[in-house]
């Protein structure tokens, strides 16, 4: 009888603790379908040299990268996730371009317990009152990189501005970010239909109407290009100074420069991170990632890099046991890992506590174009959402 | 009111309804004479701007890769009508969304294949890049009078060839009553080939018009799909003039909707509410249109003569 008892325990106890962990499965959604598909492709590529950087493992355990495909719309991203979750049984979730994609799935995530690192997006809902001890972004909050925007037009004496971004989460971020740190007066404000508005002809013409000192925009992946290329056919980008912020990167920046409109050169914005930048992690990420692809690498891929070493972290932390979910949150928490930007810590609502810069496009000694970094704008960033955030 | 904004946005309003109109007039062509639900018409949409847009970066003529974008339009047009379309002429309307949406993820895949996912930045000649003063203080770019010009042009072409030409009297009796005019020894099956390839060049063209402002990518063609679909409910199917009118009042009432709908909102709500309140409701404003014009007048503003059901 006991011997039957016993049997079935040690059964019983085989089923509940899932196939002994051999490997790290790691989810990484992204969008890999759709124009935006170019943005996954590049977080791809980076994903997969930094697998390759660190021989395929983690603690010894071999890695393994599923990639879902969010589809750029956030009721396929929360299927996507749930998918990761319940038939791929991955350990950690990551990636995440879009703030509104991020929103709908995490609750996914989280409700299982995993953790769930964001690789871009970081809505002020997850980084204020819903923040999660399990969630953890190793981006930046929406709002930091406009903040900063806003104090580099304060530094250059721009005096009024017009903004214009897309109506979405992000978009709102960028623009209340903007508007938290400017000291100078907003005279216009529009907001376009997202993901769908291709044409701004009409905002453009109001834009002109106005005469402010500059506009500050913020559209991310093919959206960029197209309204900077409308902005100089309106006759605006020798008139009024363009700002941007996640607009202007290495995707678009190659499509500029065979469509040879040099009015982007020398537009200024603002970034945590830049291809230059010196340090002993980003020399070799960049050189590497130029290397493998023939091109350089944006922020989205030094984001999707820093979250495979960021990870990496957390499973050496806990010697491989991606059961632990506590000793990898303590870990996670740390931030001890060499990251592309230089050092950085956590904040208590687990969003980076960084630097900010200025950046402008140049172009580099080969005649590419890309983007060089400027002087620091925000040192130590913290969001501003963090004091919201009620952590057990 | 600022004069000079107010043309403007006239302008651009006047300039949206023209690309709605190249679309919408091969889609009410198709619909109206055919009788054929092409959702695929959006993906003749991007090919030509691809195609087009391709020839113009290897030629380094914008208007050699327009004028070359016509001949290859039409042959692609008469494949995929002989092809694929051809079996679909009896079926249910339900089949034909089902094979033509078929067509749209066969397109946009064979774009990803050939072209890759980041798409295709078309620049412009130089004369027609910059703006041009219209006098009282208006500048307007270049390339958007350029297209106004374009689709005039296109317009009275097509009102000629459908108005006072053989081939438009064929069309228009193949649409009025295709078995009388089947039966009088018109040959319908190579009529609808036809008008099909004139319906591919007049997307393609559209798509290949609206590259160099907004760039090509795949999808691009979906929404103004959507749009061009209001335009014809409006216009009525199967008139290329309602197709026109409707066009450019649905370029009017969506632009300057985006460009006044907040200031007028300012007068009812708070500016925060009406901030958030503008965008939404001006994205609205032309399916409110479609709705009242689809309860009062179910048959369009402007039914061609003698179609019957």
């Amino acid at each position: 009888m006991l011997k039957k008892l016993l049997g079935s325990a040690a059964l019983l106890a085989l089923l509940a603790s899932p196939a002994a962990a051999d490997k790290v499965k790691i989810g990484f959604v992204t969008t890999l379908t759709t124009p935006a598909a170019v943005i996954g492709k590049d977080m791809r590529d980076a994903v997969d040299l930094a697998v390759e950087h660190i021989g395929g493992k983690m603690s010894g355990l071999d890695v393994e990268i599923i990639y879902a495909d969010d589809e750029f719309n956030s009721q396929k991203g929360k299927q996507a996730t749930e998918r990761l979750i319940l038939s791929d049984n991955v350990d950690i979730v990551a990636g995440y371009i879009w703030s509104n994609v991020l929103l709908a799935s995490a609750p996914v995530v989280l409700n299982e317990g995993k953790i769930l690192i964001s690789a871009n997006a970081g809505p002020a809902q997850l980084a204020g009152a819903q923040c999660h001890e399990n969630f953890f972004n190793i981006a930046w909050q929406n709002d930091q990189t406009p903040m900063a925007m806003g104090e580099l037009l304060n530094q250059v004496g721009v005096e009024s501005i017009y903004l214009v971004a897309p109506n979405y989460a992000a978009g709102q971020n960028m623009v209340a970010g903007v508007e938290r740190t400017f000291k100078g007066k907003i005279i216009g404000k529009d907001m376009t239909v997202w993901p769908s508005q291709r044409d701004w002809s009409a905002e453009l013409s109001k834009i002109k109407a106005a005469k402010p000192d500059g506009v500050f925009t913020f559209y991310p992946g093919p959206a960029g290009p197209a309204f900077i290329k409308q902005y100089q056919q309106a006759g605006l980008s020798g008139e009024v100074p363009l700002y941007s912020v996640f607009t202007l990167d290495s995707i678009s920046l190659p499509l500029f420069q065979k469509a040879n409109m040099e009015a982007v050169l020398g537009t200024k914005m603002t970034q945590f991170w830049a291809p230059d930048m010196d340090n002993e992690a980003n020399r070799k990420f960049v050189a590497d990632f130029q290397a493998k692809y023939g091109r350089y690498p944006s922020y989205f891929a030094a984001q999707s890099y820093d979250s495979i070493m960021y990870i990496k972290s957390a499973i050496e932390a806990v010697k491989g046991d991606v059961l632990d979910t506590d000793g990898m949150r303590v870990a996670l928490e740390k931030a001890d890992f060499p990251s592309v930007r230089g050092p950085f810590r956590m904040g208590n609502n687990h969003f980076p506590i960084q630097n900010f810069y200025e950046r402008t496009v140049v172009t580099d000694d080969n005649g590419d174009w890309t983007t060089a970094v400027g002087r620091v704008i925000l040192k130590d960033h913290q969001d501003p959402y963090a004091s919201q955030c009620k952590m057990p | 009111m600022d004069y000079v904004l107010l043309t403007e946005q006239v302008l651009n309003g006047f300039q949206l309804g023209i690309i709605l109109f190249l679309m919408a007039a091969g889609l009410t062509l198709v619909f109206g004479i055919m009788d054929l639900v092409n959702l695929a018409h959006g993906s003749l949409f991007m090919i030509g701007a691809f195609v087009g847009g391709t020839i113009a970066l290897l030629t380094g003529s914008f208007v050699l890769g327009v004028l070359l974008m016509i001949p290859a339009m039409l042959v692609i047009g008469i494949v995929v009508e002989m092809t694929t379309l051809r079996t679909l002429y009896p079926r249910d309307h339900l089949d034909q969304v089902l094979a033509t949406f078929g067509l749209i993820l066969f397109f946009n895949e064979a774009v990803r294949l050939i072209w890759g996912p980041e798409g295709l930045v078309v620049p412009l000649p130089s004369w027609l890049d910059g703006v041009v003063a219209l006098g009282f203080g208006i500048t307007y770019p270049v390339y958007r009078i350029f297209t106004i010009i374009v689709g005039l042009l296109v317009a009275f072409g097509l009102y000629l060839l459908v108005g006072k030409t053989r081939i438009g009297m064929l069309i228009r009796a193949g649409a009025s009553n295709r078995t009388m005019a089947g039966a009088l020894g018109v040959n319908i099956p190579k009529l609808f080939t036809l008008v099909f390839g004139i319906g591919a060049v007049l997307a393609g063209l559209a798509g290949l018009i609206i590259t160099p402002i907004t760039q090509a990518a795949i999808g691009m063609g979906e929404d103004v799909l959507i749009l061009a679909f209001v335009v014809i409910v409006v216009g009525g199917i199967g008139s290329i003039r309602g197709a026109f009118i409707a066009s450019i009042v649905t370029g009017l009432i969506d632009t300057l909707g985006r460009s006044f709908l907040d200031d007028i909102l300012l007068f009812f709500m708070p500016s925060n509410a009406a901030e958030s309140a503008g965008p939404a409701v001006s994205s609205m404003l032309i399916y409110i249109l479609m709705a009242a014009i689809l309860f009062f007048r179910p048959q369009g503003l402007f039914p061609p003569k003698g179609a019957g059901g």
